[in-house]
């Protein structure tokens, strides 16, 4: 199996996503840099989080259209796996694949604290690691992370089961009203979401940063094992 | 030619920033404001044989990356 993760210039999180998958498999993806202009032979494509092109026009605008993402968005039109994590779930809608996009947090801050997601995608291998309606401790670092969508988006991606994760609280509570719970404003708390055939995922918290005891907890192993069963 | 592009907010996205400045507004006394919405101008210039022309480039580029569709809209606005 070959995981590629995907480094941007202002990319500062794939050393966190590199270890996550060497915990999960005992094998250490590739790092690919963004002027490379072909993904052939990997199985999953990774774009962690980070400040790629430092932000600038709008969170990964600019990385949305470099030679890699040509060859990412053709891989993921085949049928390849792509997962989208913090800046790259922003890159991800940028590049339209997928729906909506990533305001300001609603408390115009900068987060960096722990949150709580419920699993409820269905069918995908990004949930797959978690019984549907689990709930997981994950640490979130953003200030672009509120998720928008028009409503009849937002409709359709929940009635398709392809919300992938919501903000709760520690009891599986969801509150969209409550910014403790639902800590940078998103729609309808979407904390991640699904491409339509389920293959591509982009989420805003950071599960690969709870992966192992001595980070204070393996709360988000069970993305990595669900992923890596998945891929077989 | 000198383009300028307006990019804003589409119309019932939320504008965070607007919100705090309306606040800091209102706390200096300037009660009367309302509706405050934060918007970015890019200034550039192309070759173009004339402003219709230059109007199209702007208007692509912010098509393709100066403006994010889902939730922006923009202006283009041509000066020789």
């Amino acid at each position: 199996m070959k995981i590629g993760i995907v480094v941007f210039p202002g990319t500062n999180r794939e050393r966190d996503m590199a270890q996550a998958f060497q915990v999960a498999s005992g094998k250490a993806p590739q790092m690919l840099w963004h002027q490379q202009d072909n993904v052939d032979g990997f199985d999953l494509i990774v774009l962690p989080g980070g400040f790629s092109f430092g932000d600038y026009l709008r969170s990964g605008a600019m990385a949305a259209h470099s030679p890699i993402m040509r060859a990412v968005r053709q891989f993921a039109e085949k049928g390849g796996y792509v997962l989208g994590v913090c800046n790259g779930f922003q890159l991800l809608t940028e590049a339209q694949m997928l729906p909506g996009a990533l305001l300001r947090n609603a408390g115009m801050r900068f987060l960096s604290q722990d949150c709580h997601l419920k699993v409820e995608g269905r069918d995908s291998i990004f949930t797959a690691g978690w019984e549907r309606g689990a709930v997981f401790r994950a640490p979130l670092a953003h200030g672009d992370g509120n998720y928008t969508a028009a409503p009849e988006v937002l409709d359709q991606l929940e009635g398709e089961g392809r919300v992938a994760f919501r903000y709760c609280d520690a009891a599986g509570q969801v509150k969209h009203h409550d910014a403790h719970v639902n800590m940078n404003g998103s729609a309808r708390s979407i904390a991640g979401v699904l491409s339509e055939n389920r293959r591509v995922c982009g989420l805003m918290p950071h599960p690969e940063n709870l992966t192992e005891d001595i980070l204070g907890g393996t709360d988000g192993l069970p993305l990595f094992n669900g992923i890596l069963e998945g891929l077989g | 030619m000198k383009v300028r592009v307006f990019v804003y907010l589409k119309n019932g996205v939320l504008d965070p920033q607007g919100k705090a400045v309306e606040h800091a507004l209102h706390s200096l006394g300037f009660e009367e404001a309302s509706d405050v919405r934060i918007s970015r101008v890019v200034d550039l210039h192309v070759k173009a044989n004339d402003a219709a022309a230059a109007k199209e480039q702007g208007e692509k580029m912010a098509r393709v990356l100066l403006a994010n569709e889902v939730i922006e809209d923009f202006r283009v606005e041509v000066s020789a």
